[in-house]
């Protein structure tokens, strides 16, 4: 990527402190990595001084001043995944691709890192290859991985991940199911709720494969607006008083079938916030 | 003005204050190890700790950068402060045994042993040196870098700095490396912190050249 490149992501994401991580976040998406030389683009135009930016580049293991792989494999190492043998996987890993986490194979190919926690820690060990993620990885699908990862076979198709990381959901009030089986999304079934604001009502759907989220809606509503999102059954309201990390907007929580945690999705439009939280049940 | 009460003394105190300056404006002795009038408080070092509130909801904060509110009771040395303060002092020493400001504090602490595993670090990363470089010395040269265990303090990139002012002023504050920085006449105050029988740093003419950050001198890396 070259200096204008640069430059006018710079100049798109604004010139405020606020907005640095966002303006590396975005060349780390161009350049697949932070050159020496868009770090000091970016601390000239934003005005700070080139060790703050230097500070926060470093600070995030989200971001890297290495060039990376084409592919990038990433093996959980949070208290959940590590009690279950993460540790390991990434021996398998490392042994497998002949490098430490956090280097890049000799052919370019392969990043291999260590993260600390996915937040899914119930499906650990996981493994997240180019944004696919693999549940309960054991050392002997290492190699497994590995392959698809090479040859991205789970490109084509998610589905056909190992183990594909479906939720299943339900109203936390009525305790019906919110799941569509006559409209697919990722070949799996979509969750259908209500959506309103101002006297509009249609319906909402979204990706029953977590980690794919996205959400449509009946009706355009504006964007950064707060909806209300219900239970197409029985009406009730899936607000609950719980905040959205990434804006502060309200969430709406649906319960999993299975009654092992909730998941929550933002109610602002265009914020894709969403989580998980396996093992909270008291709704 | 605001009323608290200071280890059982009703005062008021100027509001936006902080329980430190409240504190020593009183007369209450507060240590500290990376507060400077000069520089806005970081709360790095937890050294200030005071603790506040009454009962089971009595809580040590640290006072550097704890404004001061309606009401509020403050004890600078009861003993669970003092304990916890002995204790950070004593994890000062584990880390940077060698810092004259370290070692004046376990002294006047009465710390007179260290239980944890000895290390020689050359920086507690209280972050002073980066308040001066970029608050008073308006040059924003160094910073911090990294995290967690492999948190450091330097130039970015690590390659010397194009707008440090060469003025000293990191090493002055520096409480680590006070000892081998704070002079620009080394015969005078050879720190030997390398323990080299020759200093190189004698032999340099200009003190721009003993910029630890910029051009450490090898015998500096005293480990
Ligand atoms: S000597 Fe350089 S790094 Fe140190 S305070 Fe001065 S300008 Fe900053
Ligand atoms: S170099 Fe000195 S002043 Fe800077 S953070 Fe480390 S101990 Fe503090
Ligand atoms: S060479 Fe460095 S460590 Fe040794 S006396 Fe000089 S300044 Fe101090
Ligand atoms: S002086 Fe308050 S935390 Fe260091």
């Amino acid at each position: 990527m070259d200096t204008k490149g640069i430059l006018e992501i710079i100049q798109r994401n604004g010139k405020n402190h606020a907005g640095i991580i966002a303006i590396l976040e975005e060349i780390q998406e161009e350049c697949s990595y932070l050159p020496e030389e868009a770090l000091r683009l970016v601390a000239r135009e934003t005005g700070r001084s080139l060790a703050d930016i230097y500070g926060v580049a470093t600070f995030y293991k989200a971001f890297s001043l290495k060039p990376k792989g084409r592919h990038c494999i990433s093996a959980c190492l949070g208290t959940a995944c590590h009690v279950r043998g993460a540790q390991k996987i990434v021996e398998e890993f490392s042994q497998e691709l002949g490098i430490k986490p956090g280097e890049t194979t000799p052919d370019n190919e392969i990043t291999f890192e260590t993260v600390n926690c996915l937040g899914a820690c119930a499906l650990g060990p996981i493994v997240v290859s180019d944004g696919h993620y693999f549940a309960n990885v054991t050392a002997r699908k290492v190699g497994e991985i590995l392959r698809d990862t090479r040859e991205g076979t789970f490109d084509s198709d998610v589905s056909q991940e190992a183990h594909p990381f479906l939720i299943e959901v339900s109203c936390p009030r009525c305790g019906r199911s919110l799941m569509d089986s006559g409209t697919s999304l990722h070949g799996h079934p979509s969750i259908l709720i209500t959506a309103s604001m101002n006297g509009k009502t249609g319906w909402a759907r979204i990706p029953s494969l977590y980690g794919h989220f996205s959400r449509t809606h009946e009706h355009d509503f504006p964007a950064d607006t707060i909806i209300q999102l219900s239970c197409p059954h029985c009406a009730s309201s899936f607000q609950d008083g719980s905040r959205c990390v990434d804006c502060g907007a309200p969430l709406a929580t649906m319960r999993l079938a299975d009654n092992s945690g909730v998941f929550r999705i933002c109610t602002r439009t265009g914020c894709d916030g969403h989580l998980l939280d396996i093992g909270r049940a008291e709704l | 003005m605001i009323n608290i009460t200071i280890n059982g003394l009703a005062v008021s105190v100027e509001n936006g204050s902080t329980i430190l300056e409240a504190a020593r404006f009183l007369g209450f002795p507060i240590p500290t190890l990376c507060h400077h009038e000069g520089l806005t408080p970081y709360g790095a070092c937890r050294l200030c700790v005071v603790e506040i509130g009454e009962g089971p909801g009595a809580r040590l904060v640290s006072s550097c950068t704890y404004p001061v509110e309606e009401g509020l009771k403050v004890r600078t040395a009861s003993e669970r402060v003092v304990r916890a303060r002995r204790m950070i002092i004593e994890l000062l020493l584990a880390s940077c045994p060698q810092s004259k400001v370290i070692q004046d504090l376990a002294s006047a602490h009465g710390v007179r042993t260290q239980r944890f595993k000895q290390e020689y670090e050359d920086c507690v990363l209280c972050g002073l040196c980066v308040r001066m470089c970029s608050e008073q010395m308006m040059a924003g040269a160094i910073g911090f870098r990294g995290r967690g265990e492999e948190r450091s303090i330097g130039t970015p990139f690590d390659v010397q700095s194009e707008v440090c002012r060469f003025c000293g002023g990191c090493m002055h504050v520096c409480p680590a490396c006070q000892l081998r920085c704070t002079y620009n006449q080394p015969e005078k105050a050879v720190c030997n912190a390398c323990a080299n029988l020759a200093p190189p740093c004698i032999e340099k003419e200009q003190y721009g050249d003993m910029m630890c950050y910029m051009n450490p001198c090898v015998a500096c890396e005293i480990k």
